[in-house]
């Protein structure tokens, strides 16, 4: 039993991570909505594994309301926003493939070096885990810094959003089910608003990269 | 004088796993490689060449008679000996069919990785040696692959033995076997996918080469052996089939060991040889479908997908730290 449930801890912690990198390595912007659902069913297995081992109702609640919002919802309207795009590839990221993922290996590493220490003052299987989770930070933030796409600076948001909540399930066995209700509806609602932002964007401007806005007018 | 029999039988048993392994992998080598051919021309909708056909190749080959390029150098003949000597010593010192063949404990994962190296670099001066344009684009090209993989190779077999503690292949297939929940880790699956695409990329099958074509934009290794002809293309046609023959077999004995002999008595090498077949079969049915699933990418992708192929190997050696 407890091998079992360290064995899926890791594979589902891992596999957030994971899914991460991939999200820098595809191009289509399709393929990178599909890792991002990939990623919130990953994350939720994370909190339901947690709260079958240590019988907690509310995290299972909690796992259950990520599944939906994150693995589901989320990825199913940034679909219709990629489907409404017929462009829709990253075009031209500020850091090429191939240096961002180097980077990205340089990231894991120093989340690494850096969370063993933090996770070594408490030492559980849990919280063992959390240095993944804040890699998947530190990815997202690179992903929001270096892609010019909205829909992809979009995803690098999520992905921090995905990874701190690994580490918070990882190292305190999950938030309040209030706090955790909080957050999943307000980054469901910063997607809904985004999306209507780049559709008003397109309908004005034609483009979606927000570096080539460079003055407001009316 | 017990101990002297005991210790020569085991020795015995070790040769002949030594044996049957080299025969296995010159002889499925090439069938391996005509598998792979005819699931390619099964998927297209043609019959194909049958799956004996790359042996049949190397018999027409070794009747023909030696020609060289005029400007030819020593290399070119002496390239072709380097490419098949460094395969049959990989083979040999692998463990393939049991856990201990004969030189089981220099089967060090380094000295494999350098003596498929060794053979790389064979080729590419072979390439360069007649002075043709194609051979020097083929051995620029194939160079350029080989330096991207292999720091996705070493440190995805870094984190296989980090794992087991050892270095050595049958060490770290004895552990595995030891440890059967290590096989579904995070680390393994992650070390399993870097170590699939540089399998691909030493290999030179589809995303990264095509086997198959002459075509002067596109071929990479086609381009570098373009100078050989008779006995010598079938050196290295096997050399290239043995090659290909250990690296699935040992993509498989890495991840799945069971099956491997790992007592000195014929029943169980017998087993292990089996298997071994089996297996091997298996990785190459995966990697034919692979090719007919995905088109060749440009040489400029390229890099996309073997750094893909290292930062894989990165989180699997941390995520194999991070779960120790």
């Amino acid at each position: 039993m407890n091998a079992t449930y360290i064995s899926a801890l890791e594979l589902a912690a891992g596999a957030v991570l994971l899914s991460a990198v991939m999200t820098l390595w595809r191009r289509s912007v399709r393929s990178i909505v599909s890792m991002l659902s990939l990623q919130g069913i990953s994350l939720s297995a994370v909190a339901i594994v947690l709260a079958l081992h240590e019988h907690e109702h509310a995290l299972l609640v909690t796992g259950c309301l990520v599944f939906v919002v994150k693995g589901l919802v989320v990825p199913a309207l940034l679909r219709r926003v990629s489907r409404l795009d017929p462009r829709s590839r990253e075009s031209r990221p500020l850091v090429n493939v191939p240096a961002s993922l180097v980077f990205a290996a340089v990231l894991i590493v120093l989340a690494y070096v850096v969370g063993t220490r933090i996770t070594a003052l408490s030492a559980t299987s849990a919280t063992h885990l959390a240095p993944l989770g804040l890699a998947t930070v530190l990815v997202g933030y690179f992903m929001l810094v270096t892609r010019r796409r909205a829909v992809s600076k979009i995803v690098g948001l999520i992905l921090v959003d995905n990874g701190i909540a690994l580490v918070t399930f990882l190292l305190t066995s999950g938030v309040p089910l209030i706090v955790e209700l909080g957050s999943s509806l307000d980054v469901l609602l910063v997607v809904v608003v985004l999306q209507f932002l780049m559709v008003s964007m397109r309908h004005h401007s034609d483009t979606d990269r927000l570096t080539e806005m460079k003055a407001l007018h009316d | 004088m017990m101990a002297t029999t005991a210790s020569v039988s085991v020795s015995v048993y070790e040769g002949a796993a030594t044996l049957i392994q080299l025969v296995l992998v010159a002889l499925g080598g090439p069938l391996l490689v005509g598998l792979m051919a005819k699931v390619k021309a099964r998927a297209e909708g043609r019959v194909g060449a049958p799956i004996v056909q790359p042996l049949r190749d190397l018999r027409k080959l070794l009747t023909k008679e030696r020609l060289h390029a005029r400007h030819a150098s020593v290399v070119l003949p002496l390239a072709p000996m380097v490419i098949l000597a460094s395969s049959v010593m990989a083979v040999a010192i692998s463990p393939l069919v049991s856990t201990h063949p004969l030189l089981g404990s220099s089967a060090d994962i380094l000295v494999i990785v350098y003596l498929l190296l060794t053979g790389s670099a064979a080729a590419a001066l072979a390439g360069l040696d007649a002075g043709t344009a194609f051979g020097g684009m083929g051995s620029s090209r194939a160079m350029t692959i080989g330096a991207l993989a292999e720091p996705a190779l070493l440190v995805a077999v870094i984190a296989l033995s980090i794992q087991s503690g050892t270095s050595n292949l049958p060490g770290i297939m004895v552990s595995t076997l030891a440890h059967p929940d290590w096989v579904l880790g995070p680390s393994r699956l992650l070390a399993l996918g870097a170590l699939l695409i540089v399998v691909i990329a030493e290999t030179g099958r589809i995303p990264v080469d095509n086997p198959s074509t002459h075509l002067e934009l596109t071929m990479v290794h086609e381009a570098m052996i373009l100078e050989y002809a008779g006995p010598e293309l079938a050196l290295v046609s096997l050399g290239e089939a043995m090659r290909l023959g250990l690296l699935f077999s040992l993509l498989a004995n890495l991840f799945v060991p069971w099956g491997i002999a790992t007592h000195p008595t014929a029943a169980s090498i017998v087993l292990g040889t089996a298997f071994l077949a089996l297996k091997a079969v298996l990785v190459a049915l995966g990697v034919a479908l692979i090719e007919v699933r995905s088109a060749k990418l440009r040489l400029f992708r390229l890099p996309e997908l073997l750094a893909g192929g290292f930062v894989l190997s990165v989180l699997a050696v941390v995520t194999g730290l991070v779960t120790r």
